[in-house]
């Protein structure tokens, strides 16, 4: 049980990691640390840095919350299954 | 009828939609009060947390901001945005699964310590007062533009209208005018852009639009804005790190913005009323998801607006101006020193002395007067009397239109039926409205609940605590109304204290609590106690008292960033040196990393009273 618990934590640390630095790259690193860079080329009509600084990292936000809530929705699922099946092993044990 | 007669019917319809809905979900238990009874659905509660969220400066002053700003004013669309980032992922659904009424609680029973939560609870009542003035405030500016009344009895309506739906219905009444209120600001903000960007580029959806080719210019939007911007002496609008904003001020009031949104009681607090950590999660995305639909569109408006505003003043007689100006003139969010030649020339901060357009700001109207009738006698007396307006009013720093015309004027540059233009002052109100509800329920839950039964009276009874739950809301708004009224002067700077305030006290010790099992109760009030006098002492002594910018030339906007790492680093460094928490709290932790459903001890509704 405690490590089927410890499991699924750091699944769930290592998923809210990823997001988040994911989250740090768009909107600290393309929109604010490398915008004077990214502005020399184009997206359309937007010079690229200014679109992540006020388009781009915001679509990107609302994006890596819905693959946090769908992915911890998975890993929810398997680790009830996980604890089900240790569940009826110790009720089948003699 | 006339743009006055369709705001009187918006106005009064949407008020009358708000109480009826209050009154459908009057209330009668503290569950229900403070949390909305728990059963709100995860799409719902995201349109409310959406409304909670966007407050009167989201509606009327963030694009007239960045439309002023340009690239920089990107630092409030990642702020105000990226911090749900932050509060999904990390604290949304384990506070949800903790499952008690408010911040300080979380704050009080993870560390067992009474001090932990009143400094917690004073921090929240101070975020929620400071807000929640400016809240008021922006009723009362949106009744006196539109609807020509005082501003001091648009704020009493104001008052009057939350007091009955808050405490009526407490956090359930407020969750459905909430939602209600989405709607109208959401739809007041984009019918007015849509509009906008048809009629500049041709193309109807504002995101696109903004990158898109204007008709009468025959080049991209933003190219054309950074011509005229050169061309006038301002910073070129899509260039990155201007004047003030360099690199370092830019990072750092983003991240502040972001990590002291995610530490904001009021919004923590809607997650409470959700029912289960998945329905947190999904409320979490749904908020932001409907947060989105203006935070994107508001670029866009700043865009179109900026270019209008230049196009339709810039060289013109006054015979030649646009029926807006003249609107706008009277309230003096615009004005207009001439050199003498009859043209406008509105100029940036490179062409100073060019420039002929400002605004009152501050002044008062006689004060003003007096300033234009100077300003009059120079132009007659060509110069040999009175004195240059446009020399004193730089002086003052009230160059350049108030950032508030923009969102205001949209509708009017779009010429757009009166019924638009009407719906959104009801846009304005709610914004502004949903906002102090929000505020108003998290001081109320504050001191009834933290204050008066976890601290003072733990053995009151239900009706009790219900009646000084609901005594304290109506203290809180007459309050709230008073700083309406009389605002200190402070109070823009004081939002920007608010979220500094949120980075430095909040943040560090729910992550702590949460993810660090260690870290017990000396190290979390030290930690808040350092981050909270670091920032406070900066920012007022920047502010007030004339301190340098001593740490690395940030700005006070940005400061709460280094409060953040203060509180961060001093609980880290004193959690190896101090007594562990007691097995009860580090099983508490155990238990909200466990999703519901699983696992011991997970029935949810008891928690409360454990």
């Amino acid at each position: 049980m405690l490590a089927a618990n410890a499991r699924y934590w750091r699944s769930n640390l290592r998923l809210t990691l990823v997001l988040l630095l994911l989250w740090a790259i768009t909107s600290l690193g393309c929109g604010v640390l490398l915008a004077d860079w990214l502005n020399q080329f184009h997206l359309g009509g937007f010079p690229l840095g200014f679109w992540f600084a006020q388009q781009g990292s915001i679509v990107l936000f609302v994006l890596l919350i819905l693959v946090y809530a769908v992915q911890m929705g998975r890993l929810d699922r398997r680790h009830r299954a996980e604890l089900e099946r240790l569940r009826n092993d110790a009720s089948n044990a003699p | 009828m006339t743009v006055q007669g369709w705001t009187f019917v918006m106005v009064g319809l949407t008020f009358a939609l708000y109480l009826y809905l209050a009154f459908r979900a009057r209330v009668r238990d503290t569950q229900g009060f403070y949390v909305a009874g728990r059963g709100v659905p995860a799409i719902l509660n995201g349109m409310a947390t959406a409304a909670d969220w966007m407050s009167a400066a989201s509606f009327l002053s963030m694009a007239g901001l960045i439309s002023f700003l340009g690239y920089a004013g990107g630092v409030y669309l990642m702020g105000w945005t990226g911090g749900f980032v932050l509060l999904a992922l990390l604290l949304a659904p384990y506070l949800r699964k903790f499952g008690h009424y408010t911040v300080p609680d979380f704050v009080g029973d993870r560390y067992e310590s009474d001090a932990a939560r009143l400094v917690a609870l004073l921090c929240a009542l101070f975020i929620s007062f400071t807000y929640v003035a400016g809240q008021m405030r922006g009723v009362g500016i949106v009744f006196a533009r539109f609807l020509e009344v005082d501003v001091d009895v648009g704020v009493a309506i104001g008052m009057a209208l939350v007091f009955v739906y808050a405490t009526l219905g407490g956090m359930k009444g407020i969750t459905w005018t909430q939602i209600a209120q989405y709607w109208v600001l959401i739809l007041a903000y984009v019918i007015p852009a849509v509009a906008i960007s048809w009629q500049l580029t041709g193309q109807p959806v504002p995101q696109i639009g903004m990158g898109s080719t204007v008709t009468d210019a025959g080049m991209p939007l933003l190219h054309k804005l950074d011509q005229i911007h050169s061309d006038l002496g301002f910073p070129e609008y899509t260039k990155a790190f201007t004047g003030e904003w360099d690199k370092l001020n830019v990072l750092c009031t983003a991240l502040s913005l972001m990590v002291g949104t995610a530490g904001l009681p009021h919004v923590i607090v809607r997650f409470y009323t959700v029912k289960n950590v998945r329905a947190a999660r999904w409320s979490g995305f749904w908020a932001l998801f409907f947060i989105a639909m203006l935070y994107l569109t508001a670029p866009a408006t700043a865009a179109f607006a900026r270019y209008y505003v230049i196009d339709s003043l810039q060289g013109k007689t006054a015979a030649e101006l646009p029926d807006w100006y003249h609107t706008w003139e009277k309230t003096g969010l615009v004005v207009w020193l001439d050199d003498g030649d009859d043209r406008l020339a509105y100029h940036g901060p490179a062409q100073q002395a060019q420039n002929e357009l400002f605004r009152i700001g501050s002044l008062t109207a006689e004060q003003f007067a007096t300033i234009r009738a100077g300003h009059q006698q120079w132009l007659d007396s060509l110069g040999a009397g009175g004195r240059d307006g446009r020399v004193e009013m730089t002086a003052k720093k009230l160059t350049g239109p108030d950032a508030d015309i923009l969102v205001l004027a949209t509708p009017e540059m779009a010429q757009l039926a009166a019924w638009i233009i009407a719906l959104v002052a009801a846009g304005g109100l709610a914004a502004a409205l949903s906002t102090a509800s929000g505020l108003l329920l998290v001081i109320s839950s504050s001191i009834a609940h933290d204050l008066y039964y976890r601290m003072l009276r733990p053995q009151a009874s239900e009706a009790q605590r219900l009646l000084v739950s609901r005594g304290t809301i109506g203290v809180a708004v007459v309050i709230a109304g008073v700083f309406g009224i009389f605002p200190p002067g402070f109070v823009s700077q004081v939002v920007a204290f608010a979220f500094g305030l949120a980075a430095a006290s909040f943040f560090p010790v729910l992550v702590l609590g949460i993810f660090g099992k260690r870290t017990g109760a000396v190290p979390a009030i030290a930690g808040m106690l350092v981050g909270i006098g670091f920032t406070a002492s900066y920012i007022l002594g920047t502010v007030y008292f004339g301190w340098s910018r001593w740490c690395f030339g940030i700005g006070p906007q940005g400061i709460g960033v280094v409060g953040m790492l203060l509180n961060f680093g001093v609980a880290l460094g004193l959690t190896p040196l101090c007594k562990p928490p007691s097995a009860t709290a580090q099983a508490m932790v155990a238990r909200i990393r466990e999703p519901e459903g699983a696992g011991p001890g997970v029935d949810i509704e008891s928690a409360p009273e454990h």
